[in-house]
């Protein structure tokens, strides 16, 4: 996690405006402090409640650390070459998990950058019962996990769920095996997440779009722009930083998916659902290995801040 | 552009907030090592305490009508009882097994744990609870008292570990009103293979499919578990090296069970709990499952139901069981009068237990068993028999998760994503690996 937020420095380390000498020699000591000054407080929490476990959890992936026995060998990278060593119990377990994490977010960002940025931009209209439809949009959204998850379970049973009977109804295939066979248990919880989470991204693309200044559209419209024109060169433009903030958002949330897998696939077919955090709390709270669960954390860490770097370096490229 | 900056910073103190989230998942799971214990050998063994008042803490996961029967006896045994305070602490069991070791190892710990027989063997050799050897020999407890499965699955290396409060076999329930519809008599549930599946044909003549044959752990998983040791399979050798679970009985069991969705006597794709609620709902005719519907199933008032023993399908009776056991948990400063408080009152409501199987389990005590009270209990005390030949999981640690590779394979199987010979392959050589995972982690 750490990566990502350097990444998210690096953006702004443009070199500092060069300012006279002679004023900043007069107050130097209160400069040098005062910027430590004002962080202290976020740095503080962050030192004992981010850093610290973030390093103490690389100190426990080098280990074989049960949270029990009083014997946690330094094992050096061994936990680490188990994830890749073909021989090892838990490589078929931990590949496949992260197969599946990885086609989840293939197919659920793209849905979920998309689908919320067409809803905010019909939301942001000025229509009758405007208020009641973006309080709709956004209320799967304050749900739990668990009461979704229960909810989908039964009504997208393949013999006795609602979804099915509804299609059968219309005369299209009525046994479709929504959550025990792929690809349906795929469509199943990516169609399920877009619909719960759906509504948060919409409500922050709806502040970016107000965050636009009416003028633009009002000078683009001058220039005989039409509406596919002003959503091209006004809205998205306008949009940048948020859609940044929503790619990556989305990114993270949707690898760290666990409770939609856990609760209405259950991991099935075989273990094919089963996705990476529900892996690493199974290694560590089941089996009790928190060195091989941290190992898996900090490796997946890596993982998303690599891809999250990616992201940022994309979007900046765009920009420049 | 100014509204750029802005928003660049905005988005920065998120992504820091974000970052420190997500770091909390590997936030500390650290703990001192338990100090040895001496206390294992306290007091006389549970026959009774008369020292200074103490508070003991039990940990349990009766989370459904189980569990107000258990505090009710609870509150009994604290007004008999004037120099012992026990108090319950209930979680949902997913949740209970993943807090323990983190509670115990930190001093936070209940002193009384109750907890699945297969799971007595891994939180022995993680030295988390303390034997109970003497708390058997000083109240003269033996095998004779118990049923012998039940008694000796709370051994590990030779030393008691659990007392034994209940069984919990799986049982064989049939809705009366769908077998009459089919022109079966509803009060002569089939009992052999042959019953069965005539039994099956003539249902699936009257349009039910009439054995839903779930995926799942629930109950499909254990239904299979029974059947295999009802062919003579094992899930493991007797030394627990190696995994069994595709030897030719195993995948012969595999096999009868998964054609039955094939010939038309389950729906494929069968989701979890979807059996269950299909048989109460008159769509589904039989369902192997866990004695605590039986509870629920009385609650259910336009249901016509029954419950017997599993029907012997292979060469001989067996299934699916577990048992609550009660244990001692180790703590990191012993102390003496609570141990032998603890002990007084696992043995008082081992005698007890007659209420407890109202709860809707097989106590595990044979006096009780034997008396006409539990007799009575008509439901409850039909699966009583099934103590006999009930198949347990060896008292091995680490096995838990192996034991899921095993559903998982099943899984793979009743979903018809591989043969069940293919299936059955897969799933032992995972398991041969996590089973020599765990001898280098435990040292056996």
């Amino acid at each position: 996690m750490a990566d990502v937020i350097e990444a998210g420095a690096a953006r702004d380390s443009a070199p500092p405006p060069a300012g006279p000498t002679r004023r900043r020699r007069a107050t130097e000591r209160g400069n040098r402090a005062t910027p430590y000054l004002f962080l202290a407080p976020y740095l503080i929490l962050f030192g004992v409640f981010g850093l610290a476990p973030i390093l103490f959890g690389v100190w426990i992936s080098l280990h074989q650390w049960d949270l029990q026995l009083p014997n946690r060998p330094f094992i050096g990278f061994d936990n680490y070459q188990d994830l890749f060593s073909s021989d090892s119990a838990i490589y078929g377990d931990w590949w496949s998990s992260v197969r599946a994490t990885g086609i989840f977010t293939l197919f659920s960002v793209p849905l979920l950058v998309v689908v919320p940025l067409g809803l905010a931009l019909l939301l942001n209209r000025s229509f009758p019962g405007r208020t009641f439809f973006r309080a709709a949009f956004f209320a799967p959204y304050v749900l739990g996990v668990a009461v979704i998850g229960l909810l989908w379970r039964f009504l997208l049973d393949a013999n006795l769920g609602l979804v099915n009977r509804l299609l059968g109804a219309v005369g299209l295939p009525s046994d479709t095996p929504w959550v025990t066979d792929v690809p349906w248990a795929w469509v199943s919880l990516v169609g399920v997440t877009v619909w719960w989470t759906c509504g948060f991204n919409a409500v922050i693309y709806l502040a970016g779009l107000q965050d636009i200044p009416a003028e633009l559209y009002e000078a683009a419209k001058v220039d005989g722009a039409g509406g596919w024109d002003r959503f091209r060169h006004v809205t998205i433009p306008g949009l940048r930083p948020v859609m940044l903030f929503v790619f990556t958002t989305t990114i993270l949330a949707s690898a760290n998916v666990f409770g939609q897998a856990f609760l209405i696939t259950q991991g099935a077919p075989g273990e094919q659902t089963r996705t990476v955090v529900w892996r690493i709390v199974d290694e560590g709270l089941r089996d009790y290995d928190a060195g091989r669960a941290a190992a898996m954390s900090v490796f997946f860490a890596l993982m998303l801040a690599v891809v999250s770097i990616v992201n940022f370096r994309l979007f900046r490229y765009r920009e420049d | 552009m100014i509204q750029n900056e802005m928003s660049r910073r905005r988005l920065l103190g998120l992504g820091v907030g974000l970052g420190a989230a997500a770091s909390m998942t590997l936030a500390g799971c650290g703990g001192g090592s338990s100090s040895p214990d001496k206390a294992g050998s306290a007091g006389n063994g549970g026959k009774d305490y008369t020292g200074p008042k103490v508070d003991l803490k039990l940990w349990n996961g009766f989370t459904g009508g189980d569990g107000d029967i258990f505090k009710t006896l609870v509150q009994q045994f604290n007004s008999e009882h004037q120099n012992i305070a026990v108090s319950v602490v209930t979680y949902q069991w997913e949740d209970y097994y993943s807090k323990l070791p983190g509670a115990v190892s930190s001093g936070n710990g209940p002193d009384i744990a109750v907890m699945h027989m297969d799971q007595l063997a891994t939180f022995a050799a993680r030295g988390t609870i303390s034997e109970l050897d003497d708390v058997a020999k000083n109240l003269e407890l033996s095998e004779g008292d118990f049923a012998p499965t039940v008694w000796k699955g709370g051994l590990y290396n030779e030393k008691r570990y659990g007392i034994p409060l209940d069984m919990h076999p799986l049982g064989f329930y049939y809705n009366k009103a769908v077998m009459q519809k089919a022109g079966l008599d509803p009060n002569k549930p089939p009992a052999t293979k042959d019953e069965y599946t005539a039994a099956l044909t003539e249902l699936k003549k009257s349009g039910v499919q009439g054995f839903w044959v779930s995926p799942f752990q629930f109950t499909g998983g254990m239904t299979y578990y029974s059947l295999l040791h009802q062919w003579g399979g094992k899930l493991f050798d007797d030394e627990v090296a190696k995994a069994t679970f595709n030897s030719d009985p195993a995948v012969e069991a595999c096999t009868w069970l998964v054609d039955l969705i094939k010939q038309g006597h389950s729906p494929a794709n069968v989701g979890q709990d979807a059996d269950y609620l299909a048989f109460k709902s008159g769509k589904n005719a039989f369902n192997w499952n866990g004695i605590w519907q039986i509870n629920d199933l009385k609650k259910s008032a336009n249901v016509e139901w029954g419950v017997a023993p599993l029907p012997q399908i292979g060469s001989q009776q067996a299934a699916w069981a577990n048992s609550h056991n009660f244990t001692i948990v180790k703590q990191r400063s012993a102390n003496e009068n609570k141990v032998s408080g603890a002990k007084v009152f696992i043995n008082w409501l081992s005698q007890h237990s007659l209420d407890w199987a109202k709860g809707g389990q097989v106590p595990a005590r044979k006096a009780v068993r034997e008396g006409a009270d539990f007799k009575a209990l008509t439901e409850v005390n039909a699966l009583a028999p099934e103590l006999e030949y009930a198949a347990f999981p060896p008292a091995t640690p680490g096995l838990g998760e192996v034991i899921l590779t095993f559903y998982n394979a099943f899984n793979e199987a009743a979903l018809n994503k591989k043969s069940p010979k293919q299936a059955l392959d897969d799933g032992v050589a995972k398991a041969n690996k996590q089973l020599e995972d765990n001898r280098k982690k435990y040292g056996n």
